[in-house]
């Protein structure tokens, strides 16, 4: 009797933890959900064609619009892209074709530093090496520091999809007598694009709302600007800005804004992780 | 090649006879030289990329180290100003030029690890549940999928949902336990900090887990053991300190978030004398007074503020990476 009850206290004891941990895992997700009913409840009915073309009207008038957030979180994004995406996939392949060389360790050890980096420390490194040299804040100092952030995620992804590659592949290539950078260019980059595509992605997801290194880097600007050179508005700077001063039509700028961004990178992170799937890469 | 070209020569008449330069002969030639070049080309285009990757691979080396430098150098000023009594200096006067980081870092790490411990019991169930109980499915799957998603929504928008949704929350909390109704404070940040950091430590637990040999698990169940006493005796055991360096780095990103935080701490430069009264970190105090720093030695103290974080955070996060990289070999 003893004996037996025992064990209905010890299988008692393993389904409670069982039920407790199923219990705790969903609750996780369930501020998740709250954050994205209310901000999509709270956004999407701000949003229509005159948020999406019109400038933020001054306080006290009702209306307006973030256009001038969207050109320039386009083209801050665009810039630290057109940085990071070249210089990451470079230095991805020489990790995946260099795996024990000095440098390649070294390399990899500050690609992990770079990875924990909290991104308000790079805004002050541009704010440094850009912002001051240049005589004022500008986008392209803000694209620098976004593209710092995106580069750890981009090298790791080319490096971990291209040492996936069978060395079959790199040494059939070889044996037709092609030079080396043909290989890697013509060989061994379109196999591994998924995956250093989806990398790219969740990179541009993680930047997308990047605010700390815009602070002091583009710092904001209240009007519709195209140079790269001057300050420039973007949606995470403007939902900052507004989401803590006291106006109410302030508020609601800023949650449509919020709508538009999460969106935008929720959405992405979906489509990374379909093409992920679609092409059975794991990063 | 070249040989069968001079067979050609030999046994054509006209050639052996008046050494007649035929057109397939020139064309044969110019071929060949062709190639020559175009493998000299080749051999060249290969050097510039070799040549090139290194460069990109040591330009990764010197952008850290410069970052390194910058702040170190850009902080110098404040080392002198101030010495060593900087980090425990318990005010932060800018206007009397007094400087000192102690409640920042006393903020900093009252949020960091509170948030922590909130998150802690939630991202382990969902690296068990994950790991464990349910590692195939469609329901485990959509579960992995969202909490991962969690990681990708933008600090700012936490950071304004904390303003509108949890600081109210908040505040009808503390009116009823009986302190200072603010609703902004250490305690609202770091509940925003835990939804935050969840997915860290509970991706990579669940890897963990996973990797657990069979033979171990089938070995304590032969012996009558219950699930919960096979994850308490043989799974949590085995996979110590790759759950300890999950937890290292939702340290490490709880350090340096600065955005959300920023929003809903309260941002004042008093030391908080409770969990519930607001604060700063070392992050938001940065974000708040950066573009304010008007006087040089105001400038380099908040970089000495970057320089403590960047060091803390790269630390933690290289001896995660260790404990991982160790864990998986």
């Amino acid at each position: 009797m003893q004996a037996q009850s025992n064990v209905k206290f010890r299988i008692g004891k393993s389904t409670g933890f069982q039920a407790l941990t199923v219990g705790l895992a969903f609750a996780c997700v369930v501020p998740l959900i709250f954050i994205l009913i209310y901000i999509i409840q709270a956004g999407i009915t701000k949003i229509n064609w005159h948020f999406i073309t019109n400038l933020p009207k001054p306080v006290g008038e009702a209306g307006g619009g973030v256009a001038n957030a969207l050109l320039g979180s386009m083209i801050i994004i665009g810039c630290a892209s057109v940085i990071a995406i070249p210089f990451g996939i470079l230095c991805g392949i020489y990790l995946s074709e260099n795996k024990t060389s000095k440098l390649a360790y070294w390399s990899r050890l500050c690609v992990d530093i770079l990875q924990g980096v909290p991104s308000i420390v790079i805004g002050i490194v541009a704010y440094f090496w850009l912002v001051k040299p240049l005589g004022g804040f500008s986008a392209l100092s803000g694209s620098a520091a976004l593209a710092i952030m995106m580069l750890p995620i981009i090298i790791r992804s080319t490096e971990e999809t291209l040492l996936m590659l069978p060395d079959s592949l790199r040494e059939a290539a070889y044996a037709l007598g092609m030079p080396f950078h043909r290989v890697i260019l013509k060989v061994i980059i379109p196999c591994g694009i998924s995956g250093i595509l989806s990398g790219v992605m969740l990179s541009v997801a993680r930047i997308a709302g990047e605010t700390a290194p815009l602070l002091f880097t583009a710092f904001g600007n209240p009007y519709l600007s195209g140079n790269v050179l001057k300050p420039m508005q973007s949606l995470p700077l403007l939902i900052f800005n507004y989401a803590t001063s006291p106006y109410n039509d302030w508020h609601d700028l800023a949650w449509g804004a919020s709508c538009i961004l999460l969106i935008f990178v929720l959405l992405l992170n979906i489509f990374t992780k379909l093409i992920t799937r679609k092409w059975k890469v794991q990063l | 090649m070249e040989t069968t070209v001079d067979n050609n020569l030999i046994t054509r008449p006209e050639n052996i006879l008046g050494r007649v330069i035929t057109s397939a002969k020139i064309r044969d030639a110019v071929k060949g030289i062709k190639r020559i070049k175009r493998s000299h080309r080749q051999i060249k285009a290969e050097n510039v990329f070799r040549k090139t990757i290194i460069l990109v691979a040591l330009a990764t080396v010197v952008l850290v180290l410069g970052i390194m430098l910058t702040l170190i150098l850009q902080s110098v000023l404040s080392v002198k100003a101030s010495g060593i009594g900087y980090l425990w200096g318990k005010t932060w006067d800018p206007v009397r030029d007094i400087f000192g980081a102690y409640p920042f870092i006393l903020g900093t790490i009252l949020t960091s690890f509170l948030a922590l411990f909130i998150s802690i019991p939630f991202s382990f169930a969902v690296a068990i549940f994950l790991g464990e109980y349910y590692p195939k499915g469609w329901l485990p799957n959509l579960l992995k999928n969202t909490v991962e998603l969690i990681a990708a929504v933008p600090s700012v928008i936490y950071g304004f949902w904390g303003l509108a949704v949890l600081v109210p929350i908040v505040r009808s909390f503390e009116t009823k336990i009986g302190v200072a109704p603010v609703g902004l404070g250490i305690f609202t940040s770091s509940l925003i900090l835990a939804i935050m950091i969840i997915p860290y430590a509970a991706s990579l637990g669940q890897s963990m887990i996973k990797m657990v040999p069979a033979n171990l698990k089938e070995a304590a169940y032969s012996l009558g053991a219950t699930r919960w006493e096979v994850i308490r005796s043989v799974i949590l055991p085995y996979t110590k300190s790759g759950l300890f360096a999950g937890i290292l780095l939702s340290l490490g990103r709880a350090l340096g978030e600065t955005m959300a935080v920023t929003m809903v701490i309260g941002n004042t430069t008093l030391i908080p004398k409770s969990i519930f009264a607001p604060g700063n970190t070392m992050a938001s105090v940065i974000a708040n007074e950066f573009t304010e720093a008007d006087h040089p030695v105001y400038l380099s103290a908040l970089i000495e503020l970057g320089l403590v974080l960047f060091l803390v955070t790269v630390v933690i996060n290289l001896i995660g990476k260790r404990l991982t990289k160790q864990f998986t070999n």
